[in-house]
């Protein structure tokens, strides 16, 4: 009964995309994304706990140029989504509504989690 | 008295007087992640490079091996809660959807199970 084709109001092609709405979509594409990520995250404590080398295997896999690549990504999008997630807890506590504040937190939110990626891969490669 | 008609109850259509409890685990998550996965980066960064047994001795601390297995659970269900509602909003076959949530469901109930015990497995066996 709900697979019957009825015609759609257009909305993508007609909206103009806002810091709101393009923010709102990032939100659920870096959650996605994040989720993906897991899957690394569990193949490393897996192989930690499998022994040196297993481990050693995946150290080596995550430090290849396109495990470097995956990991900034999936920090970025952690960053975001964390950074955003907060901005979502507040807005769930009936703060925040305002348009000129969403934007404030929004841009915030962008700058923020540029700045989070940056400072944790640069103290990671001092550290290491 | 309800409004619904004797087949829509039969049919199970309707609201599902769930939805609190999802809207409110998943803030409740949300919420427990923000030191835990802020957590995660800084001992990501301060393990950088470090051999096998110096991860597994800091893995099998308890301090950290309860702040991992909280990760693990908090992180599984979150993104169990979070993913069921992009498949829900964008697809809308019940015969791909259902199996789909299905999948999902269960595989964050085994990655969740499979790295609680590889946390316990590092706490108790090294």
């Amino acid at each position: 009964m709900a697979n019957v084709e009825r015609p759609l109001s257009p909305h993508l092609q007609i909206y103009r995309p806002q810091l709101t709405s393009m923010m709102s979509i990032s939100h659920r594409a870096t959650g996605i994304a994040l989720a993906a990520g897991t899957l690394l995250l569990v193949w490393w404590l897996v192989a930690a706990a499998a022994g040196a080398d297993a481990y050693d295997t995946a150290q080596d896999w995550i430090g290849s140029w396109l495990g470097v690549l995956l990991l900034i990504g999936w920090s970025y999008a952690l960053f975001y989504h964390l950074l955003n997630g907060i901005r979502h807890l507040v807005w769930d506590a009936g703060y925040g509504f305002e348009l000129d504040v969403a934007y404030k937190s929004g841009w915030a939110v962008v700058g923020g989690s540029v700045a989070l990626t940056l400072l944790a891969w640069l103290i990671g490669l001092i550290a290491y | 008295m309800s409004l619904r008609t004797p087949l829509a109850r039969v049919r199970g259509l309707g609201s599902a007087r769930d939805g609190t409890h999802h809207w409110w685990m998943q803030r409740l998550t949300a919420v427990a992640l923000v030191p835990v996965a802020l957590w995660l980066v800084g001992s990501v960064i301060a393990l950088a490079g470090a051999p096998h047994h110096d991860f597994v001795r800091w893995a099998g601390h308890p301090f950290n091996a309860t702040v991992l297995l909280i990760l693990i659970f908090a992180t599984f269900y979150h993104a169990k809660l979070g993913l069921q509602v992009v498949i829900e909003d964008y697809v809308h076959n019940e015969w791909v959807k259902l199996p789909v949530l299905v999948l999902i469901s269960f595989a964050a109930i085994f990655l969740g199970i499979i790295s609680s015990v590889a946390v316990l497995k590092m706490a108790f066996a090294g």
